[in-house]
């Protein structure tokens, strides 16, 4: 059988059969395999007004962003930041659960770091919403022990940069105990914060911990673009009986989605979301990364590509299926990733896209990703660094091999 | 939680107007008093005995199924420490109270009443095992007695137990929690960083240092600018006592006081146990940083389950009733070993399970 011959294909409810029919063309190969598209400096001087930073601003919404289907048809949408989503999220799971508490550094007095927890000192009171001093190894264990004994903790981490002097408790605590025990040992903790870049905060402060903790088994890896997701997704992560690694982003925190109406909100732990429909190459991203790439699919569109956007929304349990049905359709992927490309989520796209959706591929899947530097600080430096969209349509368009 | 109403004096700029009295000044803060050794009637001395004898024996099992390759990995043992878990766990309430330790574990799950025969075979790797053989010896847990194990991270259990007590002040359940730590992981950053958030949130925690002399190789002096461990928690305004961790009822006497303190409400407190361990750090360990002579010393003056003889002895117990209790403890230990060699290992199916709790 020849490479890109169509065995099976996983077309799911409402999916475009059709699409997926390209995967029996004769292709040629692309001229440059796989290599990671952020390269030369010409580039990427060119993309400066479509770095990471220049993400929508404040109040602004990719179009194609759609609603969950989960929604029932005439739910009132309100216009929310991730921010306010994410306060939401907790605030209602706290109503709920007197074992629910939110412990960090200047969560409480000060309203949180970045305003996440505005507001929720004055409803749950000092003994809910409790200031830590400067101490994320400490707090962390604090945290989980609290957890195996029976609350509910969220920790957070003012950024998870600063989770690091934390992650042994993360890890070796949080994420094994219930396997060490014979199921004994449950730790029900959020550790939440903004993850990966933000904007000229230089290299300590800018590093996606997305590939760190997704490698960990006993882990749930939650990343979140839209607004909606961020607070059902929180809820879910709170409610769950497994520890949650739940990754923010900084420059997302004050865009504007709209967000369900509805009692309580939650969504599925485990499953992507396809942000936008396409039939002719797949994107997969999580996190900043999405709005990027709905970016480029909206450029693509222009130029006769019908690209379709999958948001991974988890990053573990990895949703494969709905990227692999994707890939049946299209026969082509890239991975948008604001993060190294060494050892990445993107990396691992590709190895499944590999071992278990080989025969629907027509050309090699290809990693639009941060550069393989510490992100620097002088502006420019940084934006040459950071995914952007050209470089994704640069991207789609080879697997598409078109020029 | 609510930051604690503070109890610190004089430290008011305000205050300056009138001195605070001398009383006030020297010491500075409410000191616990010194714990008295403890008034032990004659069964409680039996059941110290009897306790203590079990974990000796056992570990020495331990060590022997070591020996023939039952028993696989890191295996700590216990012997010589036996006073303390003893001692401090005897004034605990199992199912109310917490305990949490490090990866030299055995001991403190026997003194809390758990069955011998299923941390055995947790040690031979067995399905009938406390965590189904997936743990093994530093890694068990017995969530019904509120025992939390059994952590293999030096000082991890530190910030863990601390996070024990934060749960028992924020449920209100009345119960406190014991988190045991040893003289090397004494040194760890995470230990002062939990003593200032216990201190600060007033929570009930007793802070065990089993100081048996020795990290790993290590003595407490080569490693420690500051040897006398119970002055540790001093910077967080935290009560340190010294204990004589050889000897029961010294031990039982300060987890009395050390209760009294914590159930109080005055927050955190820490005990420095004295103490020494026989064996090696751990069943790989040759002891060559230390001399023979130096073991066999402590062996023949210091050894607690000794101490406890001759206490049962002025007691006026005979030498039968305690040739009884030998009797039952080898009875115990070794059926716990036979339960351990035969039950089978794990099912392959053990493999994928306990990874998550839930499904997604």
């Amino acid at each position: 059988m020849k490479v890109g011959t169509v065995i099976a294909i996983l077309a799911g409810e409402g999916d475009d059969a059709d699409g997926v029919a390209g995967g029996a063309r004769q292709v040629a190969a692309p001229e440059d395999n796989g290599h990671a598209i952020a390269s030369t400096p010409a580039e990427e001087a060119q993309a400066q007004q479509s770095t990471v930073q220049a993400r929508p601003k404040e109040g602004q919404e990719p179009a194609s962003l759609r609603v969950e289907p989960e929604v029932p048809e005439g739910t009132e949408m309100v216009r929310t930041t991730v921010r306010e989503a994410l306060r939401d999220a907790m605030a209602e799971e706290m109503r709920a659960d007197d074992r629910v508490f939110v412990m960090g550094e200047e969560v409480a007095e000060y309203q949180g770091a970045y305003k996440v927890t505005q507001g929720l000192l004055d409803e749950f009171g000092p003994r809910r919403v409790i200031d830590t001093p400067i101490t994320e190894y400490g707090f962390a264990g604090v945290g989980t022990g609290a957890a195996m004994g029976g609350l509910r903790p969220i920790v957070e981490f003012m950024t998870f940069n600063f989770a690091m002097q934390a992650i042994d408790h993360i890890i070796n605590s949080a994420a094994k105990t219930n396997y060490m025990s014979g199921g004994q040992m449950r730790c029900p903790i959020v550790f939440r914060g903004p993850n990966g870049a933000a904007s000229r905060v230089g290299a300590q402060h800018s590093q996606n911990y997305g590939p760190w903790y997704a490698s960990v088994p006993g882990l749930i890896v939650i990343a979140p673009y839209s607004a909606a997701d961020a607070k059902g997704l929180l809820k879910a992560a709170i409610r769950t009986e497994d520890p949650v690694v739940f990754l923010e982003n900084e420059l997302l925190y004050g865009q504007t989605f709209d967000v369900p109406k509805l009692d309580d909100y939650v969504l599925p732990i485990g499953k992507a979301r396809v942000a936008r429909a396409g039939k002719d190459v797949t994107l997969v991203s999580y996190s900043i990364g999405v709005g990027v790439a709905l970016d480029a699919a909206a450029q693509l569109a222009e130029q006769g590509i019908e690209a379709e956007v999958i948001d991974l929304r988890t990053l573990r349990p990895l949703d494969k299926e709905t990227v692999l049905r994707s890939l049946g359709k299209t026969n082509r992927m890239v991975c948008v990733e604001e993060g190294w490309p060494v050892c990445s989520i993107s990396a691992e796209l590709m190895a499944v896209a590999m071992e278990e959706g080989f025969d629907d591929l027509d050309a090699p899947v290809m990693r639009v990703t941060d550069v393989d530097v510490p992100l620097p600080y002088a502006a420019n430096l940084e934006r040459m660094a950071l995914i952007k969209v050209s470089d994704v349509v640069d991207a789609a368009k080879k697997v598409c091999y078109r020029s | 939680m609510a930051k604690a109403a503070s109890s610190k004096r004089g430290t008011d700029p305000d205050a300056t107007a009138a001195p605070p009295p001398v009383s006030d000044l020297r010491p500075n803060r409410e000191r616990p008093p010194e714990p008295q050794r403890h008034q032990a009637s004659r069964d409680e001395l039996l059941e110290y005995y009897r306790q203590m004898l079990l974990i000796r024996r056992f570990e020495e099992r331990a060590g022997q199924l070591y020996g023939l390759g039952l028993i696989g990995g890191f295996c700590h043992l216990y012997i010589g420490q036996e006073a303390v878990a003893v001692g401090l766990q005897s004034a605990m309430e199992p199912g109310k109270d917490s305990v949490i330790t490090g990866y030299r574990d055995h001991g403190h799950m026997l003194a809390y009443g758990i069955d011998p025969r299923v941390i055995m075979a947790e040690l031979t790797g067995r399905a009938a095992g406390i965590s189904k053989g997936k743990g093994g010896s530093m890694h068990m847990f017995s969530v019904e007695h509120r025992f939390y194990g059994g952590h293999g991270i030096v000082g991890a259990q530190v910030s863990l137990g601390t996070g024990l007590a934060f749960k028992h002040k924020y449920a209100g359940d009345g119960g406190v929690c014991l988190a045991y730590f040893g003289d090397g992981a004494a040194n760890q950053g995470q230990v002062y960083e939990s003593f200032n958030m216990a201190e600060l949130w007033k929570l009930p925690i007793i802070y065990v240092i089993e100081n048996n002399q020795y990290a790993m190789g290590t003595s407490v002096n080569r490693s420690s600018a500051e040897d006398q461990l119970y002055r540790r928690g001093e910077s967080f305004r935290i009560n340190g006592l010294q204990v004589d961790g050889m000897d029961v009822l010294a031990v039982r006497g300060a987890a009395t006081t050390a209760l009294e303190w914590v159930r109080a409400g005055k927050g955190p407190i820490l005990l420095e146990l004295k103490t020494y361990r026989y064996r090696g750090h751990s069943m790989s360990d040759p002891a060559k940083y230390r001399s023979r002579d130096e073991v066999q010393a402590v062996r023949e003056k210091s050894d607690p389950i000794e101490a406890v003889k001759r206490e049962l002895a002025a007691a006026g117990v005979a030498e039968d009733q305690l040739k009884k209790i030998d009797g039952e403890i080898k009875r115990i230990v070794t059926e716990a070993a036979d339960f351990a060699e035969q039950m089978p290992e794990p099912e392959a199916s053990e493999l994928h399970t306990d990874v998550l709790v839930e499904t997604y």
